[in-house]
């Protein structure tokens, strides 16, 4: 059965003057999947993401991104969803206001907004939070309700940025569910993160060092083709002898 | 003498109350690591062993010392790294490094030996801006500042925190070799997997201590046996481990389900249950409990 | 406009922004509204009377009476008027000539000096313009009463420090007044404020630096160079607007280096009580540049304004300070014009630094999270 691409990436490359961010990149990530982006301090990682997310533009090379091309980034932009972990939601508004101006920057109406937003409290079970200030709420909640925005747009990938590093294990076991529950239903996610035990919840990792993709497979795969009992030291391992003076 | 005596820490911030009387103890030479979750008081604990602050309540010695009666004595023995890095962005590696030595009273040469193998790392840099250095050299350039004076003890507040893999690993063989210098370390982290390079780490959260011990001790405290379920849709296979009777708190660790059986269930049954669901091919076997399995049941238990 | 409504909530959500929104065009509005008056009120003007006859008295009286003018000193002699004006209290003094009745009699008109500090352009023009109308009024009844000829009181204006009544002799000592406190203490506060938002305040703190050391340290440089800023103020006032300092550069530049350190203090006790540089700034402008402007005597003199707005003052140390150098750099005054002004300017600097000092904490303090 051949699997839905959502994200196709065919030998992108990226130069800022003498410098390649990216170096001939090539890779697809399929509907519904948990897809994981390593990759040391400077590998070129934030730039492709950048790529991938609209905001800056290859090169050379095609990649396509919920079957639209990067040279129509506002396109991109209105299918994806964005969450990171430094920037998610403004801490002085409510939690409604925030879901009503995400709603509202994606073109939605208030009709539209409210039955929704309703529904999404629910689930949440967040129902009476509804006028509680974002800056009142622990930072576990905060956490999942701002991966909850980011899908409020119903988009078809969403990237989210070292989304549970620092939040506490219960949180995080919570949070890991939701995006289970998330690509279940279809949607991308599109993980990138420092943290290699992160790394160990995605369906498939890949792996940047210097502008190149030296690794791609599911975490198990990758975990004996190298023998390494974690991700963290197979990264290290792959990642390491390269950057002597980096 | 203990490096570090602590009694009944409190802390209390309006009404939130951030360090909930905490009570450690560190030996000298010790690598010892607090480990927990952001917002958890790491860093309030930290700031209190570091000085900085005077606790709400509670006592706390380093090397003897009263850190709020001696602090002016104690100020010259330690070595502290916030959270964030503490350095002068438009100010090179060099500048920093002199600096940090002249406010303590030294230069680099005198300690030279002891940043070496740190400092050499970034020397190639030394004319570099903090500002333009990449995570993982401006971490190992705030330990060189922080270790310039030659410290009996290295307060370090989240070190390795927006840093990636390969520099968190060199930093913690850093450390090792630091310890081996008969330096004390206490570090934060809310990376469980970075407990296992400690000597001793202490389980925080919501500002309480859910228990002190050597990693391996820790692990061991796990009272349950743990088994760990895998298949390829992990969500389905959370679902259905939910639903069995067998079955406790099945939680998601990484590419697997964790899972608790109840009264010593046969795994077995639960293979041919989850077959039954319609998971054929999943796989369920023993597994020895991580820092962070210790830490949930922990966290459970609190509740 | 989503997007807009965001903003807004923003903003009403942050009292420090709606304060900036609606306080200062309000306060604004006040300062300016008192503040700014370009009529005269109750000018102190002294009087060199030669004649002591009936004439000069009743010209006397008639400025005396008026609501302009208090004349609050009888000169007895025309040395005495250069003592006079580096007091400062004095905005002009009107000279009248020996044997004024005859002189008028005699010939039909006489000749009555009146002689401005024009150190204040602006004041200067006032008073001497009103005092002249008043003569011209006082002209006309003669004329009246005595109708041999046509005996007139000629009033012979003499503007006194600044003959051409050039504004700039106004303006360059205002603006090193303003210049010199903003600057000060924005360089400082900003500095140590962003020593906080960095991190770095907290490794500071747990060196065994003592805070006076941080604190002279992070002031030195700062002193140095607004010292160096003023030396270029004045050499630049000298050569391109032709204003040279008439009294002693040494007192100059002592009087501003007391400034200077009272500008670095203020900045050290911002620093103290905010967390942001944004905060350090927008306290820094709130609290000095307005005051500073209007409240020092630089543009509008004080004298003029309702009561209160000069005890107000009373605590700007630009008020002192525009008091001391304006009749150091232009009327050639001496220390022994400006010695209380001084005193008062050294007790704000002794109070300001003992208080930030005091303020300067050794530990963090933290805010309740």
């Amino acid at each position: 059965m051949e699997r839905e691409k959502v994200i196709e990436v065919r030998d992108l490359v990226k130069r800022f003057g003498s410098f390649t961010a990216n170096d001939r990149l090539t890779f697809d990530v399929y509907r519904g999947e948990i897809f994981g982006f390593l990759g040391a301090n400077g590998a070129g990682k934030t730039t492709a993401m950048r790529i991938l997310c609209g905001l800056s533009r290859p090169t050379s090379g095609k990649v396509t991104v919920a079957g639209i091309d990067s040279h129509r980034p506002e396109e991109i932009k209105k299918r994806i969803g964005y969450m990171s972990q430094r920037f998610s939601l403004y801490e002085d508004l409510t939690v409604n206001e925030n879901i009503e101006l995400y709603g509202g920057i994606y073109g939605m109406t208030m009709k539209e907004i409210r039955p929704r937003r309703e529904e999404l409290l629910r689930r949440l079970s967040f129902t009476g939070y509804g006028n509680t200030l974002i800056l009142a709420l622990p930072l576990g909640l905060r956490q999942k309700l701002a991966f909850a925005v980011a899908l409020f747009h119903e988009p078809e990938i969403v990237f989210l940025d070292e989304p549970t590093s620092g939040v506490d294990p219960v949180t995080r076991r919570q949070f890991w569910e939701m995006i289970y529950e998330t690509a279940s239903r279809g949607i991308t996610v599109f993980v990138t993160t420092h943290y290699m035990d992160e790394a160990e919840y995605c369906d498939r990792i890949t792996i940047m060092s210097e502008g190149r993709i030296v690794a791609l497979d599911t975490p198990s795969a990758l975990r004996q083709q190298y023998g390494t009992a974690s991700v963290e030291e197979l990264f290290v391992k792959i990642a390491r002898p390269q950057r002597i003076n980096a | 003498m203990n490096a570090i005596e602590a009694y009944n820490i409190t802390q209390r911030y309006g009404r939130v109350t951030a360090v909930d009387d905490v009570s450690f103890s560190v030996g000298e030479g010790e690598l010892f690591g607090f480990i927990g979750p952001d917002g958890a008081g790491k860093t309030t604990l930290f700031r209190i062993a570091a000085t900085l602050i005077i606790p709400s309540g509670g006592r706390i010695t380093l090397f003897g010392l009263n850190v709020v009666s001696n602090f002016r004595e104690l100020r010259s023995q330690i070595g502290y790294m916030p959270g964030r890095f503490s350095l002068y962005h438009d100010l090179t590696v060099e500048e920093n490094l002199n600096f940090y030595a002249t406010i303590f009273g030294t230069t680099i040469k005198e300690n030279y030996h002891l940043i070496e193998p740190i400092y050499k790392q970034i020397e190639p840099f030394k004319k570099r801006q903090a500002g333009r250095l990449s995570g993982g050299m401006k971490q190992k350039l705030a330990l060189s500042c922080a270790l310039i004076h030659k410290p009996r003890i290295l307060i370090l507040d989240e070190p390795t925190t927006g840093v990636d893999a390969v520099s968190r690993t060199e930093f913690w063989e850093i450390l090792a070799g630091l310890k081996n210098e008969g330096i004390t370390i206490i570090v934060s982290t809310p990376y469980m997997d970075e407990a296992l390079r400690c000597d001793r780490i202490a389980l925080i959260q919501e500002g309480k201590l859910l228990g002190i011990d050597t990693p391996a001790r820790i692990r061991n405290s796990y009272s349950r046996k743990l088994y760990a379920v895998s298949h390829p849709d992990r969500y389905r296979l959370l679902l259905a481990l939910r639903s069995l009777p067998q079955v406790v708190s099945p939680e998601p660790f990484g590419d697997s389900v964790h899972v608790v059986l109840r009264d010593d269930a046969d795994p077995a049954e639960v293979k041919r249950a989850l077959e039954g669901a319609g998971l054929s091919g999943a796989i369920i076997a023993e597994t020895v409990p991580g820092i962070e399995d210790v830490f949930l049941e922990l966290m459970q238990k609190e509740v | 406009m989503a997007f807009v409504r965001k903003e807004f909530l923003h903003i009403f959500r942050d009292v420090r922004t709606l304060v900036i929104l609606f306080g200062i065009p309000a306060a604004q509005l006040l300062i300016f509204g008192y503040a700014v008056r370009t009529d005269l009120k109750n000018a102190s003007i002294a009087v060199l009377d030669n004649a002591r006859d009936n004439v000069s008295n009743e010209l006397i009286n008639k400025l005396e009476a008026s609501d302009f003018f208090t004349i609050s000193n009888r000169l007895d002699s025309f040395d005495e008027i250069d003592a006079t004006f580096k007091k400062g209290k004095i905005k002009a003094v009107v000279v009248f000539p020996a044997e004024m009745s005859a002189t008028l009699t005699r010939e039909g008109h006489a000749t009555v000096s009146i002689i401005a500090d024009a150190s204040e352009p602006n004041t200067a023009s006032l008073v001497t313009g009103y005092t002249s109308g008043i003569m011209n009024d006082y002209s006309a009844t003669l004329t009246k009463q005595i109708t041999s000829g046509l005996p007139v009181i000629i009033p012979d204006v003499r503007m006194y420090f600044n003959p051409n009544l050039e504004s700039h002799f106004m303006f360059i000592p205002g603006i090193i007044t303003l210049v010199l406190i903003l600057l000060s203490a924005l360089l400082t506060s900003v500095s140590i404020v962003r020593e906080k938002e960095f991190g770095t305040m907290e490794v500071l703190l747990v060196s065994p630096l003592k805070p006076w050391q941080i604190i002279v340290g992070k002031v030195a440089p700062y002193f140095f160079l607004s010292l160096f800023n003023v030396i270029i103020i004045l050499l630049m006032a000298w050569f391109v607007f032709k204003l040279p300092v008439r009294g002693s550069i040494a007192l100059l530049i002592a009087e501003c280096m007391l400034y200077i350190l009272m500008g670095l203090s203020f900045g050290i006790l911002i620093s103290t009580i905010v967390d942001k540089m944004e905060n350090a700034i927008i306290i820094t402008f709130m609290g000095l540049l307005l005051p500073g402007l209007l409240l020092s005597g630089f543009i509008f003199p004080i004298e003029n304004m309702p009561k209160i707005y000069d005890y107000v003052s009373m605590i700007m140390p630009p008020r002192w300070f525009i008091e001391i150098i304006r009749p150091i750099m232009i009327k050639g005054a001496g220390f022994e014009y400006v010695w209380k002004e001084t005193l008062i300017l050294a007790g704000m600097t002794l109070f300001l630094i003992v208080l930030s000092a005091r303020k300067f904490k050794v530990r963090l303090e933290e805010n309740a999270r």
